[in-house]
């Protein structure tokens, strides 16, 4: 079963993002993307990683596409989509891409411990969110202040820059 | 039961997707969209090896999750720079298409 839904979840996350690069039109784009993060979402939930899998649809296709969305409606992108394509350049850069998943899939393979199954997980009385806080908070802590920094720095940028006086 | 070969497999062939959009696409969205796909990739990956890893209590390694959570949270900033970016860029040039911005080419 498990089985079953990794590889469905994992040939729609692929053919979504497939839709992305493929789509001229901005807004088909996005809406493919919305569906590659829930599909990896599930891919997270089968990997027994479930708070990853809830912020990953809250963050990715909750705000982070909303933004994508909003500005592409902002944006009117309508002239984009009638530019051709080099017909040469592409035939190379498909090239180049094919060798790369290649090499990427011949050094998975020669990893020794690419066949493993995944260990049993023992049954503790405690869930998925609170080991992650745990480890958030006590290991993690400085890096956890100094990440709220930076939401503050790109918070106070994204400001700045879309004053309109901006010369 | 898929292993972790079949994880990573996958994570790199979307790793590979995002990479051909950055480089076959000329729309400064939809490269960003690709950017955020090979982002993607990386915390699968990182998410399999976390389940791989088991520590000594039988539980996944969180340490890896957490970097996981680092991950999406410094994506999201980068997100709303990037996009605030490619609109005062769209103010200023009336364009997001990359071989219309040659300004700075040598």
């Amino acid at each position: 079963m498990l089985t079953i839904l990794f590889w469905a979840f994992s040939v729609l996350m692929l053919a979504a993002a497939i839709a992305v690069v493929v789509f001229r039109n901005p807004v088909n784009s996005a809406m493919s993307l919305v569906l590659s993060f829930l599909a990896l979402a599930a891919l997270f939930i089968t990997l027994d990683a479930f708070f990853i899998g809830i912020i990953q649809v809250l963050v990715y296709a909750g705000a982070v596409m909303v933004l994508f969305l909003f500005i592409i409606m902002l944006l009117d992108l309508k002239a984009e989509t009638r530019r051709r394509l080099n017909i040469a350049a592409l035939a190379g850069g498909l090239a180049v891409l094919g060798g790369f998943a290649v090499l990427i899939t011949q050094i998975i393979k020669s990893l020794p411990s690419s066949t493993d199954h995944f260990p049993t997980l023992a049954r503790t009385g405690y869930s998925d969110g609170y080991e992650i806080g745990m480890t958030l908070f006590t290991d993690f802590n400085l890096p956890f202040q100094i990440i709220g920094v930076l939401l503050l720095v790109s918070t106070v940028g994204v400001v700045t820059l879309s004053r309109r006086s901006l010369r | 039961m898929p292993t972790l070969g079949d994880y990573l497999l996958v994570s790199g062939l979307l790793f590979s997707i995002g990479l051909a959009g950055v480089l076959l696409r000329r729309n400064l969205l939809i490269i960003f969209m690709s950017l955020e796909l090979m982002l993607n990739a990386a915390n699968l990956s990182l998410v399999a090896f976390a389940r791989h890893s088991v520590t000594a209590f039988g539980l996944p390694d969180y340490n890896a999750q957490v970097l996981v959570f680092f991950i999406i949270t410094v994506a999201a900033a980068e997100v709303a720079v990037g996009l605030a970016i490619i609109v005062a860029l769209y103010r200023l040039r009336q364009t997001t298409h990359v071989e219309d911005l040659n300004g700075m080419k040598f």
